[in-house]
């Protein structure tokens, strides 16, 4: 029977997503109990005059994008490095910053202007990434302990760099990144996650990467007695975190056409740790999936917008998402694991014993 | 690092006494001690404003000092008592703490101004409090409201970090007033957390137009949060300020939220001045000059005027006079 079941997920190719596919489809049930109008999707027109998709289900994946691509690179150093980026947020804003002050910098807003500002934006996520990489993997400094220092003093570079406490960009170019491009009612943010997802996906399925980064979180010493240097593999994902950060902060930026250094991308790293969490990864590296993390982070993102649907204020929300989180988390938990098995194990021995005294019985 | 600045520093400060002993002695002398200026963009144009009103073409000879800090403000502070300035203006970044040192100058003989921030001690030991009242914001901007006669009033309200001056003062008396009169409901209301995110905000107006809420007015408690409504709003196709069917409310009136006004997106933006240097300005010239400082309440405050913006008469002019950053 134990094995049975276990065969059952691993066909399917699901495994550590059991949890967060089961906690996304209550979720679902429901708000189907509770309305179905729920996952109504409308098209509306914008003030623009354009067509734009509504409701909830589109609040959800619209919203959760910068989260989810952060997720994905918190997954990587996660796998890596046995700990957490939390200078994330500080670090997205200091590039949210480079990259407005560049926009405004430059007067006119174009595909040229804005590729090159997008372009330094990158660079200077990574270049902040690489400099908590190089402490995490040439210092040997706890992760956590290496990026506090990111995190306290990070949105103050930020508002050293715009140099006022919220310059703004008014282009019609940056309302078509940050909510939808005209003609195309999706929003934009959305295809951002499909296209940070693909460069991840390639990187990682088309190559060794996802084996040696495995393989530098499972056991340093012995990836580097087999010719895989622990220092690369881990700037490697401090590197690629940089790039989810900046994308995110891209796309915070644009969606409110400001950046406003106390507030943006605020608290997305214990967001982020806790999609890594709930996709079912080990927060102590080693294994990872990716899809896990970006289900995290919609499952994060769908709680949210369901608690808020049903009209509860936003002061108590974070309380009810607590409870919730605390819920799925310890249902993947090892000891609830162990816990499931031995009861498991116990009920097939019951019913071998029931099984034998029957036949004896007959 | 930091003793050899603080030791030039003190080196200038001595030679700049001085020079000021040997031919400027009639310049007052003037400490400030305030908080770091990237705190916020009320800060900073506060900064800016006490160094545009105390200069030396006003006849002050001022030293000016920032800290984030209650430890680093009395720090400064009691330099400022052991150099014997004439007055010290603090706006303090912690209510507690300050009697020992704020009667140290009393007894030097020290006039002590508090801005913005107060404290909490005996009224008798500063001269005079220059602060804003939260709750008289938000009568304000209810009374506003009111104004315009609406048929009804279904409110989107987005608060800010619940608990504080701020946050309190601009929400109750929209509530009592939303108690009061049944033409008032609060249809939706969340708060855009400790941080005063405009994407909470946005959220949760997003919520409320998905959920088929309907309002006629968004009151914002800042003008962050105000924008993050109007994003929601205009991405479901629902029409803003003078012309549109929402009326926008904000506070802190940003030079680009009056600028939204001016434009017409916006309806109302409620001042929370940080403008309290001339006030101040003007009562030591007038104690310079043998008189007394008058329109003191029992706790020795002096409230300061703040205005609200409507749409439809704010002019460029109170753009640029009243508006905060860039």
């Amino acid at each position: 029977m134990v094995k049975k079941t276990e065969g059952f997920w691993k066909r399917l190719g699901i495994g550590q997503l059991a949890i967060p596919l089961t906690a996304m489809a209550l979720l679902f049930l429901f708000n189907l109990i509770r309305d179905p109008g729920f996952f109504e999707v409308v098209v509306n027109t914008n003030n623009s005059g354009n067509p734009v998709l509504g409701g909830n289900l589109i609040s959800v994946i619209n919203s959760a994008s910068e989260l989810a691509i952060i997720s994905m690179g918190m997954t990587l150093v996660t796998a890596a490095c046995g700990g957490q980026d939390i200078s994330v947020g500080a670090v997205g804003a200091i590039s949210a910053s480079v990259f407005i002050k560049l926009l405004i910098g430059m007067g006119n807003i174009n595909a040229g202007t804005l590729i090159a500002a997008a372009l330094a934006c990158v660079a200077t996520a990574v270049a902040f990434m690489l400099f908590n990489g190089t402490l995490v993997s040439v210092f040997k400094i706890q992760p956590m302990i290496a990026t506090l220092i990111l995190y306290s003093c990070g949105r103050s570079i930020a508002y050293w760099i715009t140099g006022s406490a919220t310059p703004q960009v008014d282009s019609p170019i940056i309302t078509a990144i940050g909510m939808t491009i005209p003609g195309i009612p999706v929003p934009t943010p959305v295809f951002m996650v499909i296209l940070v997802g693909l460069i991840l996906a390639v990187i990682f399925k088309r190559t060794n990467t996802t084996l040696y980064t495995q393989s530098v979180g499972i056991n340093e010493r012995a990836a580097r007695l087999n010719g895989i240097s622990p220092v690369a593999v881990k700037m490697l994902t401090f590197g690629l975190l940089g790039m989810c950060v900046a994308v995110a902060s891209i796309i915070a930026t644009c969606r409110m056409s400001q950046v406003s250094h106390k507030t943006i991308l605020v608290d997305i790293e214990m967001d982020a740790i806790l999609a890594v969490a709930i996709g079912g990864n080990s927060l102590g590296g080693g294994k990872f999936r990716m899809s896990g993390s970006i289900l995290g982070a919609y499952i994060i993102t769908m709680l949210t917008v369901t608690l808020l649907a049903m009209g509860i204020n936003s002061v108590n929300i974070k309380a009810y998402k607590a409870v919730v989180i605390i819920i799925i988390v310890a249902a993947g938990s090892p000891a609830i694991k162990r816990w499931i098995a031995a009861w498991k194990r116990r009920k097939s021995a019951g019913e071998k014993d029931a099984a034998v005294k029957g036949g004896a019985a007959s | 690092m930091k003793k050899l600045i603080a030791l030039v520093l003190a080196l200038a400060l001595c030679l700049g006494m001085a020079s000021f002993a040997t031919a400027e002695d009639a310049k007052v002398k003037v400490g400030i001690i305030n908080l770091d200026p990237s705190e916020s963009g009320y800060r900073e144009a506060n900064v800016n404003d006490l160094h545009k009103v105390f200069t030396e073409e006003n006849g002050y000879a001022a030293s000016f000092v920032t800290a984030p800090t209650a430890d680093k403000q009395l720090d400064a502070f009691n330099t400022f008592v052991n150099e014997g300035v004439d007055y010290i203006l603090v706006s303090a970044a912690e209510t507690t703490g300050w009697d020992e040192a704020l009667a140290a100058a009393q007894e030097a003989g020290i006039g002590v101004f508090l801005f913005d921030r107060m404290i909490d001690c005996d009224p008798s030991l500063y001269l005079a409090a220059v602060v804003s009242d939260m709750t008289k914001e938000g009568e304000t901007a209810v009374a506003w409201l009111e104004s315009l006669g609406l048929e009804e009033y279904n409110i989107l309200h987005i608060q800010g970090q619940m608990g504080s001056d701020a946050q309190i003062g601009r929400s109750t008396p929209l509530a009592e007033k939303a108690a009061a009169d049944e033409k008032w409901t609060i249809v939706a209301e969340g708060t855009g957390g400790d941080s005063w995110s405009e994407d909470e905000a946005r959220k949760i107006a997003e919520a409320a137009i998905n959920e088929g809420k309907k309002f006629n007015i968004v009151y914002a408690e800042n003008d962050g949060m105000a924008r993050g409504v109007v994003a929601a709003l205009d991405a479901a196709g629902i029409t803003h300020g003078v012309n549109g069917d929402v009326k926008i409310m904000g506070f802190d009136c940003n030079k680009w939220a009056l600028r939204l006004l001016l434009a017409g997106e916006w309806n109302y933006d409620g001042q929370c001045s940080p403008f309290q240097a001339e006030v101040i300005d003007g009562m030591i010239k007038t104690l310079q000059a043998g008189g007394q400082i008058e329109g003191l309440n029992e706790k020795n405050q002096f409230i300061n005027e703040e205005k609200g913006f409507d749409a439809t008469t704010i002019t460029e002019d109170d753009v640029n006079t009243y508006g905060l950053g860039e």
